[in-house]
């Protein structure tokens, strides 16, 4: 007896939300990934409820490869903004503007 | 009202507010450290919602690992703190207004529909059970997972090699 299943969905979708807002809004290179960060996170909090609801482990299965996903994308992402740093000096995303015509 | 549903909605409360701090801040390193704290507490709602295996690699992936290496590279990186230009009210007021709504009816959604007020019944996975479960429903995929870890890890070496020397702004070619 912990809660309803919706409530733990509403705070996944909050969580996803704020995920959204800080990919979306922040001009910061590495705040952009943080908010990805915190998407996934709330995927992962959807399916371990998922997985108590229905009793069954492939949600469990499911959330320990999304973090694998999530190591993997954030190393690449990182390499990628050091990467852009060296060349241009700063982690501003409006400086990334090569391929505007 | 049982202790699990406080626990739940303290735990809930204390991720949403976490999180809403860290992507205000405009210090890099604030931003990272409060959302080492929404990492904790999704962990202890993974414990609570019985994954206890989980909650523990939460901790040492999430706020462990990765945001190490986030405060890694804002070390390296000598961010200065940049001005954040605020968008206008006529960019920001449509997003917002489709967001709400958006909101709206996940609520709406999670509250009518039956089974979003099933009450989830407490059980655990233990680990044994959980690694038992994995490796023989799902080796194939782990096996997969593990060669994109391998490949991810070239990919980030290669990336982040040193490249020869710095090329002034604006110049083309590829390194």
């Amino acid at each position: 007896m912990i809660v309803p299943y919706g409530h733990v969905l509403m705070l996944a979708g909050t969580l996803f939300a704020l995920g959204v807002v800080c990919t979306v809004a922040r001009r910061n290179l590495v705040m952009i990934l943080l908010g990805v960060e915190i998407m996934l996170n709330a995927a992962g909090i959807a399916f371990v409820a998922a997985a108590l609801r229905w009793q069954r482990l492939e949600g469990q299965a499911f959330v320990l490869f999304i973090m694998a996903i999530a190591a993997a994308e954030v190393s690449v992402g990182l390499a990628l903004i050091i990467r852009a740093y060296r060349r241009t000096g700063s982690v501003d995303e409006d400086t990334y503007d090569l391929l505007k015509w | 009202m049982t202790l699990y549903a406080v626990i739940f909605y303290v735990l809930a409360a204390v991720i949403l507010v976490a999180t809403l701090l860290a992507i205000t801040r405009r210090n890099l390193v604030h931003a990272v450290v409060y959302l080492i704290i929404s990492f904790f507490g999704t962990a202890m709602v993974y414990y609570l919602l019985g994954a206890p295996f989980l909650a523990a690699l939460e901790v040492i992936i999430y706020a462990g690992a990765i945001m190490v290496l986030f405060l890694f590279i804002i070390m390296m990186l000598r961010v200065e703190k940049m001005a954040e230009r605020p968008f206008s009210l006529g960019q920001l007021l449509p997003p917002v207004f489709l967001g709400l709504v958006f909101l709206e009816l996940v609520g709406l959604l999670a509250f009518t529909d039956p089974g979003g007020r099933v009450v989830l019944e407490a059980a655990t996975a233990s680990p044994r059970t959980f690694g038992r479960f994995l490796f023989q429903r799902y080796w194939l995929a782990v096996e997969i997972v593990s060669f994109l870890l391998l490949i991810v890890l070239i990919g980030a070496l290669f990336l982040g090699r040193a490249s020869g020397r710095r090329r002034p702004e604006g110049t083309e070619g590829d390194s």
